[in-house]
């Protein structure tokens, strides 16, 4: 699911399914929970012109469009057994927009190395009860919901947790996917003596704070943004661009839409959608 | 055995630990190349001028960085250059935080560490990691580039997990939770129930990438000239009934399961 993040306009919500389990279903929106680095360079010439990228044919050094490609499996070096889209689609996990909860775990249970990728789901469909009621009775009970769900023609097993109300997806990567520290010929485990343990969970005590967001800094990029508005600063190395370019001409088309500001309103609408009926029939 | 890719010196206060890191997730998409429909060779990639229509080599392309909608400001190698970090082999540990205070949602990939050397205290550290139910906030440079992980206790070993940057989480706090009349006692007693009822294990090994296997066989048959068996899938039907209803239905489903 790589595309949530890579253009701005994937910022509203671009799926929307069912949550299901016995014979109660909840519908929801599914947004991402992780938007991309705000940092990200163009490709230019020397005279500042953003290139692009074009494919070609290293045999006759034709430009190609994306009718003249095709996709191939190399089997052995360069040879390639052609598989065409129709056929990907043939094989595809049938098209349902179910995310079929199949069991409940403790929460804590699930290993961190399976995680992937967050989403947050927002009660679409009008009410808002069957949403909220999940999401209740999960927190309360610490459980995750186990999942599989089809979105892109890919098939995701995906972990489902209340936090504060609201449901979130976590894409989980499949066993095979996991190596073990048997598979990766780390040496058995030895029981340490305990003045060893006793000297790290000394150092533990020692340094322990509480989490900060500080920590999480991205200084690459405000490094990389100090500079740009050094240069600014300075008139230095400006180019006009002959295109709109960046996020600030997706602004202007209308198609930047603030990811919290959108899901603030998708958590609200359902409530508001349901007061309003009720006015009406009232 | 599976080869390390990158070593390094933990540093938790004046104790250094050297470990070897591997990673711990092996991606199993199928990867497809772009080849051209009539001889089918791989393509290129060429970088153009869209006005031109010239095309620029790779070695001599720029970067330049948008900083509104129609100007660019150019960044040329030296000075990107200059804000590479230092390489280091050093894994500094800022501060030991409670397991629970790191979420799923900053966690992108995972590596196990092995011991570089002192195995004694390797697991040593690991043990007290697990002792302490700590996680440890790790910051590192490797090929080139800033991270920022989570240096844990999984299964014994030592384990380190990169985590995204603060810009990168839309925290839940931010948000509203959704509004609505308060549930009835009744419904969450019986969603509770029936919550507990589907109750199991965490047993990753029940979930399998079929899709994965299906691209697989396909590209074996037709490598093998076989026409390839495509399979057929029922849709599910769902009933539309109201909540409660559902609720008492889903249960007693669940309870004639269990005891026959």
């Amino acid at each position: 699911m790589p595309e949530a993040n890579e253009s701005p306009a994937a910022l509203r919500a671009f799926w929307s399914g069912t949550i299901t389990f016995g014979l109660v279903s909840v519908p929801v929106a599914i947004f991402p929970a992780n938007r991309s680095r705000r940092t990200s360079l163009r490709m230019v010439d020397d005279d500042g012109t953003p290139l692009q990228r074009r494919y070609v044919c290293p045999k006759d050094g034709k430009e190609l469009d994306w009718d003249d490609i095709v996709r191939g499996y190399e089997v052995s070096k360069g040879k390639f057994v052609v598989v065409t889209d129709e056929e990907l689609e043939a094989i595809e996990p049938r098209k349902t927009r179910d995310i079929d909860l199949r069991m409940f775990v403790d929460a804590r249970d699930i290993d961190p190395m399976f995680f992937e990728r967050a989403y947050y789901l927002t009660p679409a469909g009008g009410s808002t009860k069957a949403y909220r009621l999940l999401a209740a009775v999960m927190e309360k009970n610490g459980r995750a919901g186990i999942a599989t769900f089809v979105m892109r023609a890919k098939e995701s097993m995906v972990a489902i947790l209340a936090e504060r109300g609201i449901l979130r997806a976590e894409t989980l990567r499949f066993q095979d996917e996991i190596r073990r520290p048997g598979d990766l010929g780390l040496p058995k485990r030895a029981k340490p003596k305990s003045t060893a343990v006793t000297k790290f969970t000394r150092e533990i005590g020692k340094h322990s704070g509480r989490f900060s967001l500080r920590d999480f800094k991205d200084e690459a990029a405000e490094r990389l943004e100090k500079l740009v508005s050094k240069k600014q600063r300075e008139h230095n190395d400006i180019v006009k661009a002959p295109e709109p370019v960046g996020q600030q001409a997706a602004q202007e088309g209308g198609e930047v839409i603030d990811l919290v500001e959108a899901l603030r309103t998708s958590l609200q609408s359902g409530a508001s959608t349901a007061r309003r009926r009720k006015r009406k029939a009232g | 055995m599976a080869r390390a890719i990158w070593k390094g010196v933990i540093h938790i206060g004046t104790t250094k630990l050297p470990v070897k890191l591997y990673s711990a997730v092996q991606d199993h998409a199928v990867h497809f190349r772009l080849l051209h429909r009539t001889d089918h060779a791989p393509v290129q990639q060429r970088m153009v001028n869209p006005e031109s229509g010239e095309t620029v080599e790779y070695k001599s392309t720029q970067k330049a960085f948008p900083v509104s909608r129609n100007r660019l400001v150019m960044l040329h190698e030296e000075e990107l250059k200059t804000l590479e970090p230092k390489p280091s082999r050093e894994i500094a540990i800022s501060r030991f935080v409670d397991s629970a205070q790191i979420d799923h949602r900053w966690y992108e990939r995972a590596y196990y560490l092995g011991p570089d050397g002192d195995r004694e205290a390797y697991f040593a550290a690991a043990e007290a990691l697990q002792r302490k139910k700590k996680e440890g906030v790790a910051h590192w440079v490797m090929r080139g580039k800033e991270y920022v992980g989570s240096l844990r206790a999984e299964h014994g070993y030592l384990a380190l997990i990169t985590l995204r940057n603060a810009d990168e989480i839309i925290d839940a706090e931010a948000l509203p939770r959704p509004a609505g009349r308060p549930l009835s006692k009744r419904e969450v007693q019986m969603a509770g129930q029936l919550v507990e009822a589907l109750a199991a294990e965490w047993d990753p090994s029940k979930f399998r990438d079929d899709y994965h296997q299906r691209v697989m066989d396909l590209i074996e048959a037709k490598a093998h000239g076989r026409k390839p068996k495509v399979a057929t899938f029922r849709p599910r039907r769902t009933k539309d009934t109201a909540l409660t209803g559902a609720l008492q239905a889903s249960l007693a489903g669940v309870k004639r399961r269990k005891s026959a």
